[in-house]
């Protein structure tokens, strides 16, 4: 690699810089990532250091260790998918959105549950009340994932279901549907999120201890790897980790360290971990730090690759692939002068574009003031369709790579989230980690400082502590009918009613049974399934066998 | 001035809660965080058993029209209607408004900074007991 010359540096500084800065000092005295990660004024190919190696470091795209992307050919070959997530009111409801979405030239679905059923909870539960179809879609029996697919050959798109706690069940309904619309499981495509890990330390949404959670998960790895090989099991998320006011580092941290976490559960489970590893798959969130985010992905690519190779001894190179989906950060967005989200999350999917990502979802304007309307809907993925078609950055594979800047700040950020992979080594583990309250003190601790930077003006955020305007203007926002939660019950209620009452006690019955044992939970799961069992019934279950989660909150 | 924050419903969001509890914490409010998952009645329960001097809670899933106005039903039903309820969340303007109307002392948007909400429980969360303040 050309260097420049030695001294040409220090002669710079002291010939150009200094007396520029003595005439009009720079704007701060310090610069830094959203993550406060300080950073330099100027990089040049001795920050790279005579250790960087491209070669090494970045090998070529397709190959080890992936910086450069996953794919020989990335974007060139296929664009990334584009995939809103989209759920709200009824099934019936959602149907209609996806069937839009669709007809617009999205290529994925992209399932978003309401409250209650992410916590395992039926309609008609006491704590749902209030609940129902507010944050995403309803699903209490196979009835209502009927209805969410009607008209959709689950053969041919991809869909990804946000779904944690209760993913087996969730998963296995998707397989009953597909097996009633005769499509083979065999050919599904699909991803459920299933990481309950990063819902202990950010997320929050859980049922069960880490640890029966856990061997849930390896059932579900098991189950898919002999009868559903294409499914990705688990889509192990930062997104929510950041979400919760985590810096960018400790997303990339905690979310490889809860990947190291399932595989070896996996392991232990018996699994082999070329058997498991090709079917996880990533979730990261993209940020305003347009380079930060770009290179926390090209460092996670990296980090995951030499984890799998190295510590795992993967052997097949689908194993140390690392895949991602990318979200942009939900938790940037303003509700002062929404529009401007619009420019906000462009930049953001532009990150993740170079970042490299397999698919990507675009927040939509109003998402800070409740569920997006079509209309938002509509410019979120026209804003991804003019990234892919108009704007040309898909034309070559990872054009950021050799940047001074960009591969140092990729360098340091895999150097750092090592770090904490190490630290949670030492505890034990991530679930130890978590059982002491590591991740989340961490973020929490985040979270605040960021908080206080945004008050004291150190941070500047357009329209809410600089460029404030009085403008009362909001978007119209999508209003969920207070209906939605009533008829919900009425359809519930009929299903209780209708079902083969004993083929649904013995297929509860079985399914506690083999919680009890050691046996695989799916195929007592989708029995249940089959026989109408409600979400909260199948937890309901599970729940005296294998506990219930109580968290210690940190402050 | 003291002062509790109790987080209500299904919800898995704290970011917010523990950020405004840490915040109201450290200008020297007593601050009792309940955690995640409560129901209007935990969130009652508590607060008289604690007798705090406020109620603040936290909501993002939408659901307010159907919490908020449950708690402060509770609270009058048990005698408890003098401690004042302040809410936190995504929550639209129109709601805003009936939730005002229907008692509930202030609602914060996201964008409010802690400083903001600080200086609000300051002014009107008097302590009942002269609990220290800041």
């Amino acid at each position: 690699m050309a260097k420049t010359k030695a001294g040409d540096r220090q002669r710079w500084t002291e010939e150009t810089l200094l007396p520029a800065i003595e005439k009009k000092p720079e704007r701060d005295t310090r610069f830094t990532t959203v993550s406060d990660l300080a950073i330099d004024r100027l990089y040049a190919p001795e920050d790279l250091g005579g250790a960087w190696d491209p070669s090494r470091d970045l090998g070529m795209p397709g190959e080890f260790p992936y910086t450069r992307g996953i794919h020989p050919t990335m974007y060139r070959g296929k664009l990334w998918t584009m995939r809103q997530f989209s759920g709200f009111g009824s099934a019936a409801d959602t149907n209609r959105r996806y069937h839009y979405l669709l007809s617009q030239g999205q290529t994925g679905l992209s399932v978003a549950f309401d409250l209650p059923t992410l916590m395992g909870r039926d309609s008609d539960d006491p704590m749902s009340e209030g609940e129902v179809g507010r944050e995403g879609v309803a699903i209490d029996t196979l009835a209502d994932m009927e209805a969410l697919f009607q008209g959709i050959p689950l053969e041919k798109v991809s869909t990804s279901m946000t779904i944690n706690s209760p993913a087996s069940i969730l998963w296995a309904m998707y397989l009953v549907v597909a097996e009633k619309q005769g499509a083979p499981w065999s050919r599904l495509d699909g991803t459920i999120q299933n990481d309950i890990l990063k819902e202990y330390i950010a997320q929050k949404e859980w049922i069960y201890p880490p640890r029966p959670s856990i061997r849930i998960i390896t059932d579900i790895m098991s189950f898919a790897a002999e009868r559903v090989p294409r499914w990705n099991t688990i889509s192990i998320s930062g997104y929510h980790i950041r979400e919760a006011g985590s810096t960018a580092i400790q997303e990339l941290a905690f979310t490889l360290a809860d990947g190291v976490g399932y595989v070896e559960a996996a392991i232990e489970a018996g699994l082999d971990v070329d058997q498991i590893a090709p079917r996880l798959s990533f979730f990261f969130n993209s940020h305003n730090d347009f380079f930060e985010e770009i290179c926390k992905l090209r460092a996670a690519r990296r980090l995951w690759a030499k984890l799998m190779r190295d510590r795992f001894h993967a052997k097949s190179p689908r194993s140390w692939m690392l895949r991602t989906h990318v979200q942009t950060a939900g938790c940037s967005l303003t509700a002062q002068q929404a529009y401007n989200n619009i420019v906000r999350v462009t930049v953001q999917a532009l990150a993740a574009v170079l970042g490299g990502t397999q698919s990507l979802h675009m927040n939509s304007l109003d998402e800070t003031l409740a569920l997006p309307t079509e209309e938002a809907v509509t410019i979120a993925l026209r804003t991804q369709q003019i990234l892919a078609e108009e704007s040309g950055v898909s034309h070559t594979i990872d054009p950021l790579a050799g940047s001074y800047f960009v591969e140092t700040l990729t360098a340091r950020m895999e150097a750092q989230a090592f770090d904490y992979i190490r630290r949670i080594d030492e505890m034990g583990g991530i679930v130890s980690a978590i059982e002491r309250g590591f991740p989340q003190k961490e973020i929490a601790d985040a979270a605040y400082t960021y908080q206080l930077q945004i008050d004291r003006g150190e941070k500047t955020i357009v329209g809410v502590n600089r460029f404030v305007q009085d403008d009362k203007r909001r978007p119209d926002t999508l209003r969920i009918d207070p209906a939605v939660e009533s008829e919900q019950l009425a359809r519930l209620a009929n299903v209780r009613a209708t079902r083969d009452a004993s083929r649904h006690a013995k297929a509860i019955e079985g399914l506690a049974a083999t919680a009890a044992g050691k046996g695989n939970l799916m195929p007592a799961i989708v029995e249940a399934v089959r026989a109408y069992a409600t979400v909260g019934e199948i937890c309901g279950a599970l729940k005296p066998v294998f506990g219930e989660y109580r968290e210690q909150s940190v402050l | 001035m003291a002062d509790k924050i109790l987080r209500l419903g299904l919800d898995g969001h704290d970011r917010g809660a523990k950020i405004v509890a840490r915040a109201l914490r450290d200008a020297g409010c007593e601050v009792i965080y309940t955690g995640l998952h409560q129901t209007p009645e935990m969130v009652v329960n508590t607060a008289i058993q604690e007798d705090v001097d406020a109620i603040c809670l936290s909501i993002l899933s939408g659901a307010h029209n159907t919490l908020l106005p449950k708690v402060l039903r509770l609270l009058k039903e048990k005698g408890a209607a003098d401690i004042p309820l302040l809410a936190g969340g995504i929550i639209p303007d129109e709601d805003i408004t009936s939730l005002k109307a229907s008692g509930v002392l202030e609602v914060f948007t996201p964008g409010a900074s802690t400083g903001d909400i600080v200086a609000y429980v300051r002014r009107h969360v008097p302590g009942r007991r002269g609990a220290v303040g800041a």
